[in-house]
């Protein structure tokens, strides 16, 4: 016998005397913050920030200034922008602009200074920003290795409250990142270390459109 | 690299060393009291907790209750996502399947992200004895691995191991295995992260294999979840041409939607945090957007045996978040290395013994590494009664010849614990013997299988509220 039949088998006769169980109950919260966006969005503002990220915000016409302000700031020289990032964000910057290909190696992502994406969603409760490789998010691995990366998301299209509202406009067929502050760790003596392997920098936009 | 469990002591005899061991003692104490104090005003953020654990429970008695068909449907989306699926009966059999994979790819050495599964299994032991170097990327993997050292916690595998020692571990072993230690590292965490992450950056870059577990696996859609911190998980997921991931087979949620659960409960119960920095969804293989070559090997090893046990199967709804440890009082002085498990603290003592019998000194031991106190089965976000389960097991080894109370003993006192606490011995013992009364050796099926709160409550109210207002 296959260990695929074997293991079904063994499944099937651990359970063959219990009842059936039940349906699930999900009388659990779907939100757990009051239906107004602004204050979802403040909301979504302190979380992120509670969790180091960067957080600005600007007005649609104040994007590429502000993006161009940010970069500036960190020295950017090179910059990468994923296929489909609006041409207009990056208007104002000085910084090279690379493009991401499939042929692009990691080391070369290593040596970017700075990666701006949008997002497909974002979870004001949790601080939570969902990358779903859609237009203007790229391939997962340029919002990793690069060590700064600023994160655009338009409100209020794209932001949502909480977990059980994200989850239905996410397509579980693309590869997801959700991110939730900057790369963190607590493995020395549970001190809070930013970036030990992704961005150490992440700055979140927000446009009230 | 990593130590192994074979001929471990039994745990009051690997406790008593434990206890006596000053720095590792204050090293948990500081880490356990840090992390439960940020669990609970984390949890006490959502109105709903109950509801979630209570959703959460139910997701997983619904999912071991149908798992062969779950399995199938899992094996069927993933395949049409463009994954491979094998099954393991065993460790040793995963083992094999894997270091076949990695030498189809023609490497000879592979990242690997932490992963409790192939801890279980031995799996860096196996790769090596094979002439496969197999990396652990997780800091806190990094420094047990580079200390030829074994996990002493879910979570924070290196729980025990202070700013100090650490550095020294790096400055001293880092070159062996690829880039050095920068010189003058200083013990101060955002240096020690730093040298951690220029020696694995070196390793991600020209990685071609990687290997994972996952927390979550969707049946419906052939999603596999991996939950972390750092973005080594990412590296590792994303940036080799073929990702291999080891999975347990209870590790299965059935649809999309029940991500929803655990993906509240997990973070707040684990490092107490409303959302891990970072989580990884991938479904199969997508062009051009990270490893393109995706096999999933799924492993029983004991889960099924752990399965046909009415009483103790609950212990396969865990999703190892660790709150449990965290508000041990016997796991805080015994260290998780007294456990001789990858699955130390509460979850260990019921996990371990059944996934692979109570027939060892260590195995039959552990049910009885418990004060069942009832602080485990509070927290926990899947309503494991640990302390059911416990005098379940206690009940077997007994069966076995009579140990059981020299056991419990031996356990309690050489955790260090109840010798300044005669009242709380005498309670735990009360409630030990009182409860193993209330559990007749067949329990009737229904109420066990689908809501354990239907069986008497127990441990008696009496001990726990002794330890409620005496808890330290
Ligand atoms: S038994 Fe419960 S509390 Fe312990 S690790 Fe598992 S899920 Fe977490």
């Amino acid at each position: 016998m296959s260990s695929r039949d074997q293991i079904l088998a063994r499944v099937r006769a651990a359970v063959a005397d219990a009842p059936e169980a039940p349906e699930v109950t999900r009388d659990y919260l779907t939100t757990h913050t009051a239906d107004d966006p602004a204050a979802v969005l403040d909301l979504l503002h302190e979380n992120l920030a509670d969790y180091r990220a960067l957080v600005h915000r600007t007005r649609p016409g104040g994007l590429p200034a502000l993006l161009a302000r940010l970069l500036a700031g960190r020295g950017a020289t090179t910059v990468l922008a994923p296929p489909g990032l609006p041409a207009e964000w990056l208007a104002g910057s000085t910084a090279t602009l690379t493009a991401d290909t499939p042929a692009s190696t990691a080391q070369e992502l290593d040596a970017v200074d700075s990666v701006v994406t949008g997002c497909a969603v974002a979870i004001a409760e949790t601080g939570t920003l969902v990358l779903d490789g859609g237009a203007g998010q790229g391939r997962r691995r340029i919002t990793l290795v690069p060590d700064h990366h600023i994160c655009v998301v338009r409100a209020p299209a794209q932001v949502v409250a909480s977990v059980p509202q994200a989850l239905p406009r996410l397509d579980p067929a693309r590869p997801l990142t959700w991110i939730s502050g900057p790369s963190a760790t607590s493995d020395i003596e549970l001190d809070r270390v930013e970036g030990v392997h992704g961005p150490r920098t992440l700055e979140v936009v927000l446009v009230e459109e | 690299m990593s130590g192994t469990y074979l001929g471990m002591p039994s745990f009051p005899k690997a406790a008593r060393e434990a206890v006596h061991n000053e720095t590792l003692r204050g090293n948990l104490r500081h880490a356990t009291h840090t992390i439960r104090d940020k669990r609970a005003k984390a949890v006490a953020e959502l109105a709903d907790w109950a509801q979630l654990r209570e959703a959460g429970k139910q997701i997983k008695d619904r999912t071991l209750r149908h798992l062969d068909e779950y399995l199938v449907q899992l094996e069927e989306s993933v395949t049409a996502a463009g994954g491979t699926v094998h099954w393991a009966a065993d460790g040793d059999e995963a083992n094999r399947i894997v270091a076949g994979l990695v030498k189809a790819t023609g490497e000879r050495e592979v990242v690997k992200v932490k992963s409790m599964a192939t801890q279980e299994i031995g799996l860096n032991e196996a790769l090596e004895a094979e002439g496969i170097a197999a990396y652990e990327t997780d800091l806190a993997e990094l420094i047990v691995q580079l200390g030829e050292d074994r996990p002493s916690h879910i979570l924070v595998p290196a729980i025990h191991r202070n700013r100090g020692e650490i550095r020294e571990i790096f400055a001293r072993t880092m070159s062996e295995w690829g880039r050095p230690a920068p010189e003058g590292l200083t013990d101060s965490p955002a240096e020690l992260a730093e040298a951690a992450r220029l020696h694995l950056r070196e390793k991600f870059l020209r990685a071609k294999v990687g290997i994972s577990g996952a927390n979550f696996m969707v049946a419906e859609t052939g999603t596999l979840v991996v939950v972390e911190s750092e973005g080594n998980g990412r590296m590792c997921l994303t940036l080799p041409e073929t990702l291999i991931s080891v999975v347990g087979i209870e590790k299965i949620v059935p649809t999309w939607q029940d991500l929803e659960v655990f993906l509240q409960t997990l973070p707040r119960s684990s490092t107490a945090e409303r959302m891990n920095p970072y989580t990884s969804t991938w479904t199969g293989t997508t062009d051009a957007d990270g490893p393109q070559d995706f096999h999933l090997v799924l492993l029983d090893n004991g889960r099924t045996a752990t399965l046909a046990d009415e009483v103790g199967r609950q212990a396969l709804r865990c999703i190892r978040c660790s709150a449990c440890l965290n508000v041990c009082p016997v796991y805080e002085r015994a260290g998780g290395h007294a456990y001789g498990s990858v699955y130390p603290g509460p979850i260990g003592a019921i996990l371990s013994p059944q996934l692979r019998g109570t027939e060892s000194e260590i195995d039959a031991s552990l049910p009885y590494a418990s004060s069942l106190c009832g602080a485990c089965y509070d927290v926990c976000p899947v309503a494991i009664d640990i302390p059911e389960v416990l005098v379940h097991l206690r009940e077997r080894v007994a069966g076995q010849g009579g140990r059981g109370h020299r056991l419990e003993k031996a356990a309690m006192k050489a955790a260090g614990w109840v010798l300044n606490h005669p009242a709380a011995l005498a309670a735990g013992e009360r409630a030990a013997s009182r409860t193993r009364g209330l559990h007749p050796k067949r329990l009737p099926g229904a109420a066990a299988w689908t809501d354990s709160r239907d069986l008497p409550e127990l441990p008696p109210e009496p001990f726990r509220d002794w330890w409620k207002k005496n808890r330290t």
